[in-house]
């Protein structure tokens, strides 16, 4: 189980948040102006990377809110998290 | 060498050592297909693109050693009894191919047809599953209703007492479906394959795709040097996205670890298979004597084949309440296998936007059930270079087209 470090509450363990998929995927911000295969890209198409993956995690049973993990795939050791409308930490 | 209870018995009285079951050669610098991954269905892609379409000139690439990823770590179900019509004439396929799978390949696979019991503990379980009763009938697949009590019939050790959390309230029961040993599976279609000419090539991962300037792939770099190829076949389960993003495509996957476990063996005790989707277990009994069971995928993605412990305590704790006499049993083995999990829960199964590029991915949590008869299908579509008709629901584009084939229900923990 990871312990996972809340930006809001502090560390609580797995059990209390929710996974909400890959993080920094937009939604088109005009719908009717994107084809297809932008919205196939946008519904359907992940990263899945085997290494750094940024996430988004809820903190269900806590605070409620939402926020993202950087998090390495292969040892699951998180990197950060950070409140979402941050830049990912290694993009910088 | 053909096994025979002649062979047998000569081997039995010369003490001689039995041969290697495939050969072990060093890659050429060219084939026709490579395939990539030699897991059940790369193996059986193989075997059956050299035995049905002629193409023998074929290698199939395994970073680690045959059969060691999902082939080796599910718990090796088979069953046909899904909702959708694709879908059913998919698993169908193999199960039917799964019947004479011993003689075809001259190899003893196992294949147990005991029954699989999917239990329903639940209103919306008894909807669900008599809906998939009679999807099944319709499609000529067997496929039958229990009650609680013919349930225990079938399977007596199952608990239908009123006082559990979530009691029986009934169970589809697919007669034909069972087991089959999942090794012997990956070696028979290995043996069979490379006495037909397909070269097996083990520890030599594909660290890039070249391709030419239009596009078209020309074949792999590996760990054992550079391989040319004008067709190649990626069936690398929980890897797919990784192989695939060296030619640049993107795929609707997520990688997640899911487990399974076995107890320390004991007489027969359990005659069937048991599932359940809603309380997140599986359970069967090996010909070893040992329960094997499953248990569901861990929430998010990961690469790590091992899991949190709390999915597997969850998982026993169902078994302990579905059947009280197995509580105090204890737990030998505990691993992980990476399965990769697409939206609607369906295979991705054929070509790709890159010429020469073929996958067969995305089986998500069930896909030892369809070996047979996905390699079969998918042979048929590298070999004619066009989707086989059982395949072509499973394309890629669906996503795109919004066609999507929603097995979710069949599939939500126990595939």
């Amino acid at each position: 189980m990871l312990l996972i470090r809340c930006p809001f509450c502090g560390a609580r363990p797995e059990n209390e948040f929710s996974p909400g998929g890959e993080a920094h995927i937009a939604r088109p911000p005009d719908p009717s102006a994107v084809d297809d295969a932008a919205w196939t890209d946008f519904l359907y198409m992940r990263t899945n990377p085997k290494g750094a993956h940024a996430e988004r995690w809820r903190h269900t049973h806590g605070c409620g809110r939402f926020f993202n993990c950087l998090r390495d795939t292969v040892s699951d050791k998180i990197v950060a998290t950070y409140p979402v409308g941050q830049q990912r930490p290694d993009a910088e | 060498m053909r096994f025979s209870f002649a062979t047998l018995l000569r081997q039995a009285f010369t003490g001689n050592a039995w041969p290697e079951q495939w050969r072990s050669p060093e890659p050429k610098s060219a084939y026709d297909v490579v395939i990539v991954g030699a897991g059940g269905h790369g193996l059986a892609t193989a075997y059956y693109l050299a035995s049905e379409h002629g193409v023998r000139n074929v290698a199939v690439l395994e970073k680690g050693w045959l059969g060691g990823g999902n082939t080796g770590r599910n718990t090796t179900i088979i069953r046909s009894n899904y909702l959708q019509d694709a879908s059913a004439a998919l698993y169908e396929h193999a199960l039917k191919l799964w019947e004479g799978l011993a003689q075809t390949l001259n190899y003893n696979v196992m294949y147990s047809p005991r029954g699989v019991l999917m239990l329903a503990h639940t209103e919306h379980d008894v909807r669900v599953f008599r809906r998939h009763v009679h999807a099944n009938r319709l499609a000529g697949i067997d496929n039958e209703w229990l009650t609680p009590e013919q349930s225990r019939q079938f399977c007596p050790p199952l608990n239908v007492s009123r006082d559990l959390r979530y009691p029986v309230l009934g169970a589809a029961l697919q007669r034909r479906g069972g087991v089959a040993r999942h090794d012997a599976v990956a070696w028979g279609y290995a043996r069979a394959a490379s006495t037909l000419g397909v070269d097996i090539v083990q520890n030599c991962e594909v660290t890039a795709i070249r391709r030419d300037a239009n596009g078209a792939v020309t074949g792999v770099q590996t760990t054992r040097g550079p391989i040319a190829a004008r067709k190649i076949a990626v069936v690398a389960a929980g890897h797919t996205s990784v192989v695939l993003a060296m030619a640049g495509l993107r795929l609707p996957l997520e990688s997640y670890p899911l487990q399974a476990l076995v107890s320390e063996p004991v007489k027969p005790v359990l005659p069937c298979v048991v599932m359940s989707n809603t309380i997140h277990a599986y359970i069967s009994q090996s010909d070893k004597g040992e329960l094997v069971i499953g248990a569901g995928t861990d929430a998010y993605l990961s690469y790590s084949q091992t899991g949190g412990l709390h999915i597997v305590t969850h998982a026993l704790e169902a078994i302990c309440e579905l059947f009280p006499t197995f509580r105090r049993l204890r737990m030998l083995r505990n691993w992980g296998g990476i399965v990769d999990v697409t939206p609607d829960r369906s295979p991705i199964i054929g070509l790709t936007p890159v010429p020469g590029l073929f996958v067969n991915c995305g089986w998500g949590t069930g896909g030892f059930k369809a070996t047979p008869g996905s390699g079969h299908a998918f042979a048929a579509t590298v070999g004619r270079g066009e989707p086989h008709p059982i395949v072509a629901p499973f394309a890629l584009d669906r996503f795109r087209t919004g066609r999507l084939i929603d097995e979710a229900a069949a599939a939500a923990v126990a595939h």
